[in-house]
């Protein structure tokens, strides 16, 4: 008698699945295996390094070497911020500018992403994200240098202004930093707020405009409000890319940034007055996402 | 979600090795073995050229072929980052000022040099061996590079001649907003420097050296210059000095001879003041930790070698160290030595070589006590933040 | 609502004012690019292709740009591989503290870079890790990871759950199902996310500049180290526009290969 060809026994399960069908009966040992790699990463390296860092605000420096004597526990560090004005004055002006950038990058950023969201077509709107996306790819310190070419003394900008008689600032200004950061980060704000236009859906505007409300109203009550979270997730760029950088305030400017006081402190030696004035930007920022959460910004990302 | 604790005993040891810092044996090399390859500088900018900007300056290929050690080089903003970078325990040494080998120096960074395996030491002028800035107890501690003051320059077009320093302080206001000055504490001295001539009452002897009273006054003289709004540059970035100067965005300020050379095609003109300037005298040192001694060596003899020498001190602007290195730069730049004062030790005598500010004073007596560097340090963050 | 025709054209107006803004840097730096004055001046001295024949004949920038290279491409695969695992396990089970992962892989963005570079470092030298390019990798990636997962994720809430229940319906289990269903509905998130996260560790110098080490070399250090050659500035405009040219390529690749729906690439 023949054997049924369709009647072949099963073949034993490889390996690989027989470990699928064990992690399938144990949801958390999966859960705890997806999160291993990535939160060993962020909370040993990233979390651990940082940890590190801020310990050496809590030890002093020798005056004359500039070595840390570790475990040489002290709060003068905290002190120093604490009672010299013009850390107060530098984290405030910071503060001022990148909240100011914000501003500015969300109003450029509007338009633009509802023309994509909105009004353009589909081509065309390929064809924007590319042209969007492309200037991030030229590199940030070239960008930067191109701006000082258009502030300097003998660049762009005075020569526009030669015809009236005026003079550029120069490479000075602290307005030049607002300019410019406004410039480097406005992609990261034209992203969010583009996705989050396209979610909202059109029968909402068509049925607001139905009711009556004019174009104004409708933006103000129905539109903002729906791609607020979107705006506060691109916020979180520019405020917190404007906070830490002290690059830009370097070339393009003399006034100085955290960014600055963090870097120059680090480089001459001061470590514990770096380390301890990195906690200001740290508590600004952990804030600002705890609220930028709390807005529904994690979602919009 | 789990927590991952990270086990105290971790935290502990890693706590303990980074205490454990870079202190380590500093002994000198007894004898030069073979090159090991590779070689990681900590440099002024301009210091260790390789050709790719002029590719008559280059002492760096012939050396790499010659011993196979490929060099890498960082460049420092100022002498205390420099520090820094040396701490890092990733470079084998380099260049620098007296305000950084004091402190590499007092703690144990650098390690003592055995002349014996530098041929070209005996070469160098006397007036640059053993001097403070490089030597301890006696015992060298380096090989002497270059040396050069912070001159004076200024757009001919909109200043007239200078002979003075009362451009960058007295008569600073009708330069508003175009004056270039050195981003670094190490300014201050400047200040004090002009002190000593405009104020002798304060009794200022040492620019680095400034009691209470006469910090003070250096400080009040800065935060008057800080009202009009000045410009400024560091080792880092002083192509934005070049630039600025040819653009016209800054008319007056403290220079190197580099950056003078590189303004040949502008109007500019520069001198050393008549109540003298700050400067510095750079020694190549080795770290007490280099990786790479015997590459480290070589290339100390290599700098005083008179071709190295030679073209780097032509290329910076500075000083040359040996007869030898002065005979080679007169091929490519006739007058060199004459111009920057090689062999005349009365042109340094009013210039002042950056050091670092002690408590102590850095002098015998006992009695005196001075406004240390972490006060420098934090009186210029005063003045540039606010 | 349909907008009206004065709100159409103010928007495309609006737009391209807002197009030249964000070109403005990139056609003055084209421009520099064959300015015979060496200090940037305007308007140009004269025309020349001087710089382009030195950046050519440049030994220090090939290192550099395949350092770059491969640190992207490394930062880029590891940032890809932890995003993606994170976004799985926040998107398909439910835990405490699954609010905090996503706050968790931002705070590498969140905070000064300065701040990370120096936390690093720091680390490096107590742990004796040789600075280079792992080093530089381990920076980048820890930014990078959020880019990964903000894309993942998002895509993973609009994929729906039918498929990979039809599948293991039929027989096939986790790993087939995962490389078979779900990983062709990932494929262009994670190309998207992939290309943002390797352009922001092409282009990265702060973290690179304090875990680079000495010997290493990357594009952008090269850059920071031109500031002080003086006569060597336009040789980094000519860097710029060959890099801004090289990215076409790849951008518009993947703008067709990932279509419109896509075209949102999430920060």
């Amino acid at each position: 008698m023949t054997t049924d060809a369709t009647a072949r026994p099963a073949p034993a399960p490889s390996r690989g699945r027989r470990v699928a069908t064990w992690l399938h009966a144990r949801p958390r040992l999966q859960l705890r295996l997806l999160l291993a790699a990535p939160l060993f990463w962020m909370v040993v390296v990233y979390i651990g390094s940082l940890a590190i860092l801020l310990l050496n605000a809590f030890w002093t420096t020798d005056a004359f070497t500039g070595k840390v004597n570790p475990f040489d526990w002290s709060l003068s560090a905290f002190e120093r911020i604490a009672t010299n004005e013009v850390y107060r004055t530098i984290a405030l002006r910071t503060v001022g500018i990148a909240a100011l950038v914000t501003l500015t990058d969300a109003i450029l950023a509007f338009p633009i992403a509802y023309y994509m969201a909105r009004v353009a077509t589909p081509r065309v709107r390929a064809a924007l994200v590319v042209a969007i996306l492309m200037p991030l790819w030229a590199s940030y310190l070239v960008k930067i240098f191109a701006w000082r070419s258009i502030f300097q003394g003998n660049g762009l900008l005075s020569w526009l202004l030669a015809p009236f008689g005026l003079d550029a600032p120069g490479t000075d200004e602290i307005a030049n930093s607002w300019i410019v950061f406004s410039y480097l980060w406005l992609p990261y704000m034209i992203l969010p707020v583009y996705a989050g236009l396209e979610r909202v859906p059109s029968s909402l505007l068509e049925a607001s405009s139905d009711l009556g409300a004019r174009a104004g109203t409708t933006f103000r009550r129905v539109v903002l409000p729906l791609v607020f979270p979107a705006l506060v997730a691109g916020s979180i760029f520019t405020f917190s890319l404007t906070l830490g950088d002290y690059i830009v305030p370097d070339l393009v400017s003399d006034a100085k940034f955290i960014g600055n006081v963090i870097y120059d402190n680090s480089t001459l030696g001061n470590v514990p007055v770096a380390a301890a004035y990195s906690l200001v930007p740290i508590v600004i920022m952990v804030i600002y996402l705890l609220v930028a959460r709390r807005l529904g910004a994690f979602e919009s990302l | 979600m789990r927590q991952l604790r990270i086990p105290g005993l971790l935290l502990v040891a890693v706590l303990v090795l980074s205490a454990c810092g870079t202190s380590g044996p500093s002994g000198m090399l007894e004898e030069l073995g073979d090159g090991e390859g590779e070689l990681n500088l900590i440099i002024w900018s301009g210091y260790a050229e390789d050709g790719s900007a002029f590719p008559e300056f280059n002492w760096v290929t012939p050396f790499e072929d010659e011993t196979g050690c490929i060099v890498n080089s960082t460049v420092m903003a100022d002498s205390a980052a420099g520090v820094q970078l040396l701490r890092s325990g990733e470079y084998d040494g380099g260049s620098f000022s007296g305000n950084a080998t004091d402190r590499l120096m007092a703690a144990g960074d650098v390690a003592p040099v055995n002349v014996d395996l530098l041929p070209n030491y005996a070469n160098v002028f006397d007036g640059l061996k053993l001097q403070a800035h490089n030597s301890l107890d006696g015992v060298p501690y380096g090989m002497p590079h270059g040396r050069g003051p912070n001159l004076l320059a200024w757009n001919t077009d909109e200043v007239e001649p200078q002979t003075t320093q009362n451009g960058l302080w007295e008569d600073a206001a009708q330069y508003a907003g175009r004056l270039s000055i050195f981003d670094s504490p190490d300014f201050i001295a400047d200040a004090s420097l002009h002190l000593m001539a405009t104020q002798p009452d304060l009794g200022i002897e040492n620019p680095y050296q400034l009691t209470q009273e006469q910090f003070d006054a250096a400080i009040a003289l800065l935060e008057e210059q800080n009202t009009h709004d000045p410009q400024f540059w560091n080792g880092a970035t002083f192509a934005d000095q070049i630039t600025a100067f040819a653009g016209g965005d800054i008319v007056i300020g403290t220079t190197w001879q580099f950056q003078v050379n590189n303004l040949a095609d502008s109007p500019i003109d520069a001198v050393k003041p008549a109540e003298g300037a700050t400067g510095w005298s750079d020694t190549w040192m080795i770290a007490s930790e280099a990786e790479h001694p015997n590459c480290m060596y070589m290339w100390m003899n290599h700098m005083a070698s008179a071709e190295a020498n030679g073209q780097a001190t032509v290329y910076f602007g500075e000083a040359s160290t040996s007869p030898q290195a002065c005979e080679y730069a007169e091929t490519i730049a006739p007058g060199h030595c004459e111009l920057t004062h090689a062999d005349d030790e009365e042109y340094w005598e009013d210039i002042w070589y950056w050091s670092t500010a002690r408590e102590d004073c850095a002098d015998d007596d006992d009695s005196t006590t001075c406004v240390d560097y972490d006060a420098w340090t934090e009186a210029w963050t005063t003045l540039r933040g606010g | 609502m349909v907008e009206s025709g004065w709100v159409r054209i103010g928007l495309r107006a609006a737009t391209g004012v807002i197009l030249g803004f964000l070109y403005l840097p990139l056609v003055v730096v084209l421009i520099h690019a064959f300015n015979e004055s060496p200090f940037n001046e305007w308007p140009p001295t004269g025309f020349t292709l001087r710089w382009f024949g030195e950046a050519m004949a440049n030994s220090a920038i090939p290192p550099a740009f395949v350092n770059s290279v491969l640190a992207a491409l490394g930062a880029t695969a590891v940032a890809l591989v932890l995003g993606t695992l994170a976004a799985m396990a926040v998107q398909r089970f439910s835990f405490f503290g699954r609010d905090s992962i996503s706050f968790l892989l931002v705070l590498p963005i969140a905070l000064p870079g300065v701040v990370t570079g120096i936390a690093l470092s720091a680390t490096y030298q107590t742990v004796g890790i040789p600075f280079g390019l792992l080093t530089i990798i381990i920076g980048h990636a820890t930014f990078c990871v959020v880019i990964a997962y903000n894309n993942v994720i998002a895509r993973l809430r609009r994929l729906p759950r039918s498929p990979e229940e039809a599948s293991a319906d039929l027989g096939a289990d986790t790993w087939i199902t995962f490389r078979r269903i779900t990983m062709p509905g990932m494929r262009t998130a994670l190309l998207s996310g992939g290309l943002l996260a390797f352009a922001l560790s092409f282009d990265e110098v702060i973290v690179t500049l304090f875990t680079a080490g000495a010997g290493t070399q990357t594009i952008p250090l090269y850059v920071l180290g031109v500031m002080q050659r003086p006569t060597q500035l336009p040789v980094i405009n000519v860097l710029a526009i060959v890099l801004v040219l090289f990215s076409v390529v790849p951008v518009y690749i993947a703008q067709r290969i990932s279509g419109a729906e896509a075209a949102g690439a999430r920060v």
